[in-house]
């Protein structure tokens, strides 16, 4: 129980990374990858939307009729999505104002359908939930690495709250931020090069793979170059 | 007139869908291999949109407003969409065979474009009245369908060019999306009030 239960937190965030390796959901991750605590504001939300929409799909996957059932998982995923927004903009103001639609949106996330479709049509309520947690963590941790890079580029900072104050300042009061990170086009450039940086290392992953399946006796030590990247590209390798 | 004029210069360029607001990636990404099949997507999108933010406005001001039920706006507008969507697809089918065939193995796409759920949110949360959201729709998808067809002309240029290995297929396109939004943002500065 306890090991399938790893083995599916590593796919949802190592090896079917939902960004990453899945290359789902683009709209979400480019827009609202400003700041790390945006990512981190929306990578909560998607989780909580997909761990209560798996669950409560897979409890009621045996009632749906085939012919209908995406229909009725999109009203399923927008009554929890409408949820979580009336939550949002109750606790959290600032960040309801910073993700703007992109709340809202969550409901044509590809993601969550995905997993609706694939998983929790097929399985039991509790493996179901938990592919939501560990698919949303994947989600969020995906999100948070492009927020990092584009925040700490764009303004120096990182971890400002939601309306722009507080953070650490990194590099200090002579670094003069690389506003284009925090538009559209540093959006696009940052996520490009990043997939770029996780398929040269799965590559490299794989070639290491094949030399080990080639001689036996080597230790196992692939992929061991560290960093958050490289467990990434370990996922990736056991796909090939 | 010049609200006209505004909306559309908004919509189409300076607020741009793809490349301003992020509304429709997937299918931007996903469907602009060949410019043919950009633009067919572009007109169904364009044709949804037009449809959707009507019908969208309708139901929001006459059926949820009265009774007080404006949270439930995503909710509706969804199912709004979804079925619109299958019923534009029967209606073509039967009646416009030639359209249909064009436009049908897009149709279904369609529900899951969030530019066509973020068009119908847009309107609501500017007030948009009923002509300008329409006009804005319209405007929208136009701004959408002009993105993805000259993104499909770049990608097709890119099919003749040797990227390095690690950036083979997705992390190219997004390189060249990223210039090509780097293009567009000239116009964020251009303000209308």
């Amino acid at each position: 129980m306890k090991n399938s239960i790893l083995k599916q937190f590593k796919e949802g965030i190592v090896t079917n990374n939902p960004i990453f390796v899945q290359l789902l959901g683009m709209c979400p991750t480019l827009a609202t990858s400003t700041s790390v605590v945006n990512a981190l504001g929306m990578g909560a939300a998607v989780t909580a939307v997909l761990t209560c929409s798996n669950l409560f799909i897979s409890l009621v996957r045996k009632i749906i009729p085939k012919q209908i059932r995406i229909a009725s998982y999109i009203v399923i995923i927008s009554g929890f999505v409408t949820a979580v927004e009336l939550l949002i903009k109750a606790f959290f103001p600032a960040i309801d104002a910073s993700l703007g639609l992109f709340i809202p949106l969550i409901v044509v996330n590809c993601i969550i359908l995905a997993r609706a479709e694939a998983f929790a049509s097929k399985n039991p309520p509790v493996p179901s939930m938990i592919d939501g947690i560990a698919t949303g963590v994947g989600f969020t941790f995906a999100l948070s690495c492009i927020a990092f890079v584009r925040e700490l580029l764009g303004t120096g900072k990182l971890f400002a709250a939601a309306d722009g104050t507080g953070g650490i300042d990194v590099f200090g009061a002579g670094y003069q931020p690389a506003a284009i990170f925090l538009l559209p086009a540093g959006a696009f450039l940052t996520l490009g090069c990043i997939i770029a940086a996780v398929q040269k290392i799965s590559d490299v992953c794989a070639k290491r793979a094949a030399e080990k399946a080639a001689a036996p006796s080597v230790e196992e030590e692939i992929c061991s170059d560290g960093g958050e990247t490289s467990a990434e590209t370990e996922g990736a390798t056991d796909n090939e | 007139m010049s609200n006209v004029f505004l909306i559309m210069f908004t919509a189409i360029l300076t607020e741009n869908f793809i490349f301003a607001k992020f509304y429709g990636i997937c299918p931007f990404l996903g469907v602009s291999d060949k410019p043919s099949t950009a633009l067919g997507m572009g007109m169904a999108v364009t044709f949804v949109m037009t449809m959707s933010s009507a019908a969208t406005y309708a139901v929001y001001h006459y059926l949820l407003a009265p009774f007080g039920l404006e949270y439930l706006k995503t909710v509706a507008f969804i199912l709004v969409i979804a079925s619109l969507v299958q019923f534009i697809e029967m209606f073509l089918q039967k009646y416009v065979p030639a359209l249909y065939s064009s436009l049908g193995i897009y149709l279904p796409l369609i529900t899951t474009n969030c530019a066509v759920l973020g068009a119908a949110l847009v309107n609501i949360q500017n007030g948009n009245s009923f002509g300008d959201s329409v006009l804005f729709g319209f405007a929208s998808a136009l701004g959408f369908t002009m993105a993805i067809v000259v993104f499909a002309g770049v990608r097709a240029r890119m099919q003749f060019s040797e990227p390095p290995k690690a950036f083979k297929g997705f992390p190219i396109l997004l390189i060249a999306a990223g210039l090509a939004a780097m293009a567009f943002s000239g116009f964020s500065g251009m303000k209308f009030n």
